[in-house]
């Protein structure tokens, strides 16, 4: 009876994956066939970045600061204070910068693509566009990926930058230091290796925190319970995705650049 | 009369259920056809099948001379939108206004159209439906009787030569599904469509139908007019009528 129960958990596992894929291809073909939805990705484009960036900007400044203020007893116990710019530069441009802000976006942008696509799918509207002859595909998620695809990178970086504001301040709170102090000894701890990557992977973030959303919407099922499900299924996709393409992406750039 | 939907042996499965057994039909030009059933009968999948939402396992459909299941995407679409379709909650756009919703299907598929036409085609669709003034409304803020009519003017935008109802009057008090019936009898007089109506609602049925066809067992069970079968004596058939 379990191994049956395994069984189909990984049948179900494996469906849900070459969904996915399917999906993908789909979606992807749906990206050089006209028409070009440009007023569609605008206002995605703005409920995604904008709507987002008060959140996203709160979190990294809170995060440069905490990480500062807990990196620095340990630092100075070591005698080495003066490391801490650039310490916090590199953790936060290679790391924290862009996974919490992959994150929150999976959090606020996923799910909410997977709710809204869900709700569109029960009540027809989905249908409805396709026996109009508007591709759904087109209008509905090709526009929710691509700006996804776009802005979280976006995000990510403004994250960085207000993160590295708050750890800024919070050095400010124990010892007086010059912003162009903290900058040039920030950036001097940075090396090429450590921003292209980090930045590349932002995009692939953004690609599948709104190609997950948009799949777990897209499939939904039956009913308004389905609706929340699929919102759920979303983050927890998403989040997931998040953390596996992190950990390839690491194991990529330090094969690439011999680390 | 030349059919304008043809349906043949169609068969369509849900895992192990067999919706659709080896349905046929023909909708004639100018007919107004009823297809009843009980609920979970497959009455929606069969429309969902004729404009290919759904594709069947089996069988065979021609709508407006086209083989549907033979046409790449480009050209069901070009059928498509000689086909109108009532989805049975509406299936307005929750996102844009009435007029957006109207809007929305002419301006991909019109493009060269001025925005002044367009305002003028939007308007005679939704006086049509008795709805002008609600152009500038919300769905939300429209109760259910105006969310199927803006569904129709949405529809007769395109000026379709067939509409399909999904239960058109389902979920409506008595007096706005009356509407809704005679609204189907106005829009084909003006149009001259021809109708596929899914329902349950033998009121609507009555007014709106010249033929039924009542699916039983995922296989069409009789079929005739409502005089035909409001006489017949058959338990099952006489189970519609009271």
């Amino acid at each position: 009876m379990k191994i049956l129960r395994t069984n189909e958990s990984l049948n179900n596992f494996f469906s849900e994956i070459g969904g996915l894929v399917l999906f993908a291809r789909n979606v992807g073909q749906q990206f050089f066939r006209a028409p070009f939805e440009y007023r569609e990705l605008v206002k995605q484009g703005y409920f995604i970045g904008v709507k987002t960036l008060p959140l996203v900007a709160i979190t990294a400044f809170i995060m440069g600061m905490v990480l500062t203020l807990q990196s620095r007893p340990v630092l100075m116990d070591f005698g080495a204070g003066a490391l801490l710019p650039g310490m916090v530069s590199v953790s936060f441009i290679r790391e924290i910068g862009p996974v919490i802000t992959a994150l929150l976006c999976a959090g606020k942008i996923s799910s909410g693509i997977g709710a809204e696509l869900g709700a569109m799918k029960v009540t027809e509207q989905l249908d409805a566009m396709e026996v109009s002859g508007t591709k759904p595909l087109n209008f509905v998620v090709a526009t929710r990926v691509i700006a996804t695809t776009c802005l979280v990178p976006i995000l990510a970086f403004i994250a960085d930058a207000i993160g590295m504001l708050g750890s800024y301040l919070s050095i400010n709170m124990y010892e007086p230091m010059s912003v162009v102090l903290f900058f040039s000894q920030a950036f001097d701890s940075l090396r090429f290796y450590d921003i292209i990557p980090a930045t590349i992977k932002t995009f692939f973030f953004g690609f599948f925190i709104g190609l997950i959303g948009s799949y777990k919407g897209y499939t939904t099922g039956q009913g308004t319970e389905a609706v929340g499900m699929s919102a759920n299924a979303a983050v927890v996709s998403s989040s997931l995705a998040i953390f596996l393409i992190d950990l390839i992406a690491v194991q990529l750039s330090n094969l690439i650049y011999g680390i | 009369m030349e059919p304008v939907i043809e349906v043949r042996h169609l068969v369509k499965t849900f895992r192990t259920t067999r919706v659709l057994d080896d349905i046929s039909l023909k909708l004639e030009k100018g007919m107004n056809m009823a297809i009843l059933g009980k609920s979970g009968v497959g009455k929606s999948v069969l429309a969902k099948c004729i404009v290919r939402l759904i594709d069947p396992d089996e069988g065979e459909i021609r709508v407006l001379g086209q083989n549907m299941l033979e046409l790449d995407a480009m050209e069901l679409d070009e059928v498509r939108k000689r086909i109108g379709y009532i989805f049975q909650g509406g299936a307005l756009y929750d996102s844009m206004t009435v007029q957006e919703n109207l809007e929305f299907q002419v301006r991909r598929t019109k493009e060269e159209m001025s925005q002044a036409d367009l305002d003028a085609l939007v308007e005679e669709s939704l006086r049509n439906v008795g709805l002008l003034e609600a152009i500038h409304k919300m769905p939300a803020e429209l109760s259910g009787g105006m969310k199927k009519r803006v569904a129709v003017a949405r529809t007769l935008i395109f000026k379709p030569e067939i509409i399909v109802y999904d239960e058109p009057t389902t979920g409506l008090d008595p007096v706005t599904a009356g509407e809704i019936s005679e609204l189907i009898l106005n829009v084909q007089e003006k149009y001259n469509t021809s109708s596929l109506i899914i329902t349950h609602d033998m009121k609507c049925v009555k007014m709106t139908a010249n033929h039924l066809k009542i699916i039983a067992n995922g296989r069409f069970y009789t079929q005739g007019s409502w005089a035909d079968l409001y006489q017949s004596t058959d338990p099952e058939i006489r189970g519609y009528f009271h």
